[in-house]
């Protein structure tokens, strides 16, 4: 497959279908019994001249799944949290799709209008690549999926390949990850390049019970800036599947790093997110999470400041509805001294929905002249809904500034009470409201090129919401 | 500048003294079941309690040590080393006069008597496993209220004290209710009847006199409806070369309309592990607060709960921790909402000094279908040395769409400006970081009887002075 994507990165690279079958998978597949389950041990990866430290760690990786015991509610990194969601014997390691759907799947990727680039993938495979501007790959922009970076960039890849250990409770979905994953985004921005447009990546789910395991890996270097929105979508909302995404984000001395993730499963597929970002000195990190889909979804972001100027930005808003679960944890790490960290997380709980969020800002003992907020808001929207708050501080320097607060509350009376006498219906008013408090989140994106299409997917859990409170009599 | 790193260290000076042991009874090195059997018969106990200590016994043994998410630092305790019991005798006297002398000189130097007549309704004053001394005045006895000792309680009274007792704190509530349910002894067991009012505060006085001695009070205060008591309790121990082990439970029950305050103000020695539980019901209408200020020991885990049984019933908790060298302070508060229009406040300020390190760790719950639940949680830490930590794990769970739950945190450092300033004004540099943390904690420090309140900034004020060369 290596071999194929090597002339890909081109600019000019057109959007027809010659190019796309170009990319889609070769090996259809070939054992036509039942799918490997995911318990079971992973095929070898088909690409070629995988560099043997990546074949061995995948292997590695396997035992220590094997190894690791399956989390417990009694550890804290897992307290509140609903376990009995989490099946893996339920699900098969990923097929590859069928070029039909696969043309399908193409087709429905529609992220943002102005965009620098985009990749899509489903069920682990590449089906289409581009990169819209030619200057960036004139500037030494890599945009290639997981197993080219693997053989053509393989020092860069290894330096900062799962490097950071899943440290908040998914050590051993973090290995199941390591031994499953085929494919991802490489994304390196050179030195002072900026990128003005956003990247998009695509990840379909297609076919009941299957998995998937997305890796994004972003490197940009001194100076540099640059915007990637990762959407995980499903091919049907009924299906169920196993999702296990693990990104590294590496932020240069001085660069700014925009990093969205839409997750937008369908609302049966179990799904993990493990994020690591490194904040080097003077660098910007934000990231933003738009929670909507999965019956089970878990999300560990972890935000390390290792040089002095360093910030962080951790954003997250969540909307459930039915009986889904969200369970967030995550660790603002200040390791080096007067470095900044700001965490807001809004979570609106319909129906019988559950959310757990568990945040630490740890301030080691060198880290003097931090300055960390965190800050956790629930908009309980049903007496049936569960919000678990568990904000944390750990301090170990005393030269600091460390805040957090966490609320949980319901819609102002009087803010209804406006709406509702200038004639708008209950529940397009308490929609309003509840958009009102999810905005605060989004508006801090500073890339506006990036935010249309999340209030589109917004707009569109809303309807599906609607749908299923009035079902059609 | 650079801020001013003060070494401060706190003073039990007026708390580190020891008599030599002369002990009648003693239940000997280690935990068996014959040890319990023991305690319960020097105790003369029915059998029932019998039961209930060994059922206790076996619960404790069962029981895993919470380090997965306490401190490591409970390993140290080592359960064989620990004596868990000793007395002269179970009754204590009703006058100074019959104290042995030791004991009474203990007291004296502790100021105890003189505070009683200054302004107590009633002490007990418990040395090791027993209190020796044991008094009310005579109108607070008039009213009807009932102030004995655990065993005194359960046996005299069983038909006050036996229905409530191990209700608020099952016994496998946690590893250390459970032996404090096995080898119990001493504490207050207190009634009020309805309507009375007790005016002024009751004392209990925990005193640790004896070398790798665990001691284990049992306090159980039951407030009828529409009545009113305030409790204190202080507790000191001399500095030995061995950790000893300190591990009570507190139970408050208030019915309808009740109102219990219960304030500590624990100075232990730094080779005491403090590890107790307290926990307060407040029925219909009825209001548990608890005020509680931990300076002493070497750990601290101690987390005050109110359940709020009945509608409109009120929990507080208020909280000071200082923690100073190679001390930690795990302190907190949890508050239970089990009916409808219930409110709690949590109140909570720590000082982490040189390697001190203070944590506050919470538990707020509502459970679904209620209305109008509202709690409001503050914790404010202060750091003085660059050495020092603080930390808070809060864990607020909220069912439902009809309550209002907020809780913020803070942490910061005496800011270098002021220090400055007040130097400049000619206060020297302790003075000056004696004024800030008394300013830091003064809010809370006045809602402390006020004869404590005075104590407590005494004893901020000589750490402050003698912090800084």
């Amino acid at each position: 497959m290596s071999e194929q994507t090597d002339t890909l990165l081109t600019a000019d690279y057109a959007d027809t279908a010659e190019a796309r079958d170009a990319t889609r998978i070769a090996d259809e597949p070939t054992d036509v019994g039942l799918p490997r389950g995911l318990l079971n041990p992973p095929d070898a990866p088909s690409g070629q001249g995988l560099p043997d430290w990546f074949l061995t760690s995948r292997a590695q990786a396997w035992q220590s799944f094997e190894a690791l015991e399956m989390p417990a509610r009694t550890e804290q990194a897992w307290r509140f949290a609903s376990l009995g969601k989490i099946k893996l014997q339920a699900y098969h390691a990923p097929l590859p799709v069928a070029g039909e759907v696969a043309d399908r799947l193409i087709e429905r990727s529609v992220g943002n209008t102005t965009v620098a680039g985009k990749m899509v993938f489903a069920n682990d495979a590449l089906l289409d690549r581009r990169l819209f501007s030619p200057e960036l790959a004139a500037q030494g922009v890599i945009w290639k999926p997981l197993e080219a970076a693997v053989v053509e960039h393989a020092d860069l890849f290894r330096k900062h390949f799962m490097v950071q250990e899943a440290v908040l409770g998914s050590q051993k979905f973090a290995a199941l990850h390591r031994a499953h994953v085929r494919t991802g985004t490489f994304l390196y921005v050179p030195k002072n390049v900026e990128i003005a447009l956003p990247l998009e990546v695509f990840h379909w789910l297609s076919g009941e019970a299957g998995s998937s395991f997305p890796h994004t890996l972003i490197i940009a270097e001194a100076g540099s800036k640059v915007t990637l929105v990762d959407y995980f979508e499903s091919d049907r909302s009924e299906e169920t599947g196993f999702a296990c995404a693990v990104n590294d984000l590496i932020i240069g001395p001085g660069a700014k790093l925009t990093y969205v993730c839409a997750q937008n499963w369908g609302e049966k597929v179990v799904s993990f997110q493990i994020n690591s970002t490194t904040v080097e000195r003077d660098a910007a990190a934000m990231s933003l999470h738009l929670n909507l889909g999965a019956s089970y979804a878990r999300l560990e972001s972890l935000s390390r400041l290792v040089g002095a100027g360093g910030r962080s930005d951790m954003l997250a808003a969540t909307v459930t509805q039915g009986d889904q679960e969200f369970d967030q944890r995550t660790l603002q790490d200040h390791v080096q001294p007067h470095t900044t960290s700001d965490l807001l997380y809004k979570n609106s709980l319909s129906d019988t929905a559950k959310t757990v969020f568990a945040g630490l800002i740890r301030v080691q003992p060198e880290a003097q002249h931090t300055d960390a907020y965190q800050k956790v808001r629930n908009l309980m929207l049903s007496d049936d809904a569960e919000a678990n708050s568990m904000p944390g501080l750990e301090i170990l320097a005393d030269e600091v500034r460390c805040t957090h607060g966490a609320t949980s509350g319901h819609v102002d009376d009087e803010e209804l009470f406006y709406l509702l006498s200038r004639g708008i219906s209950h529940k397009a008013a308490q929609e309003l409201i509840v958009h009102g408090f999810l905005n605060e989140v989004l508006e801090r994106l500073p890339d506006a090129h990036a935010t249309p299409k999340l209030g589109a997917l917004l707009a569109e859990k809303f309807a599906r919401m609607k749908r299923q409170q009035s079902p059609a009599a | 500048m650079a801020a001013p790193k003060a070494d401060i260290d706190i003073d039990r000076s007026a708390g580190d003294f020891s008599y030599p042991e002369a002990h009648t009874f003693d239940a000997g090195t280690g935990l068996t079941a014959a040890t319990v059997d023991y305690i319960s018969k020097v105790k003369d106990e029915p059998e029932w309690i019998r039961e209930f200590r060994q059922k206790a016994l076996e619960v404790f043994n069962k029981k895993a040590m919470p380090t997965h998410w306490a401190t490591k630092d409970l390993d140290n305790i080592i359960f064989n080393n620990i004596r868990y019991y000793l007395s002269r005798g179970q009754k204590p006297s009703r006058s100074w006069d019959d104290v042995p002398e030791d004991m009474k000189r203990t007291f004296e130097r502790l100021g105890i008597p003189e505070q009683e007549r200054k302004f107590l309704a009633g002490v007990e004053a418990q040395f090791d496993s027993e209190a020796a001394y044991s008094n009310i005045k005579k109108a607070v006895g008039d009213q009807g209220v009932i102030f004995v000792g655990s065993t005194e309680g359960l046996k005299e009274h069983p038909e006050i004290f036996r229905k409530w007792f191990g209700k608020v704190i099952p016994t496998g509530d946690n590893k250390f209710s459970a032996l404090n349910s096995a080898v119990f002894s001493g504490g207050s067991f207190i009634y009020v009847p309805p309507g009375v009012k007790v005016k002024h505060p009751l004392q209990a006085y925990f005193r640790i006199n004896s070398e790798n001695f665990g001691q284990f009070e049992r306090t159980l205060i039951i407030a009828d409806e529409g009545a009113e008591v305030m409790y204190m309790e202080g507790c000191t121990a001399p500095k030995f070369e061995t950790a000893t082990l300190h591990s009570a439970v507190v139970e408050l029950v208030a019915l309808k309309g009740a109102k219990i305050q219960y304030v500590t103000v624990q100075n232990w020695s730094n080779n005491v592990f403090n590890l107790v539980t307290k926990r307060g019901l407040a029925m219909e209408d009825a209001e548990v607060k608890w005020i509680d200020c931990n300076i002493g020991s070497r750990l601290t885990m101690k987390y005050p709960g109110v359940v709020m049984k009945g509608p409109r019933a009120r929990g507080e908790v208020i909280s000071i921790a200082l923690a100073g060298n190679g001390q930690h302070q795990d302190t907190g508060a949890k508050m239970i909402h089990a009916a409808d229009d219930t409110t709690s406040n949590v109140i909570s300020k720590s000082i982490s000094v040189g390697t001190g390190r203070a944590t506050y760790r919470g538990q707020v719950l509502v459970p679904k279908h209620l209305k109008n639940c509202k709690n409001n949680t503050e914790c404010d830490a202060l750091l003085i040395n660059p050495t020092s930590r603080t930390d808070t794990y809060p864990a607020i769970t909220v069912r439902g769409a009809k309550n209002a739950m907020q809780h913020e945190a803070s942490v910061s450092k005496v800011s270098a400006e002021q220090i400055f300033y007040m130097m400049q004004r000619g206060l020297t540099e302790g003075q000056a970081m004696s004024l800030t943390v008394n300013g830091f904690v003064n809010d809370l420090v006045r809602q402390f009887p006020m004869e404590y309140s005075v104590e407590l900034k005494r004893l901020i004020d000589l750490e402050m002075e003698g912090s800084v060369g």
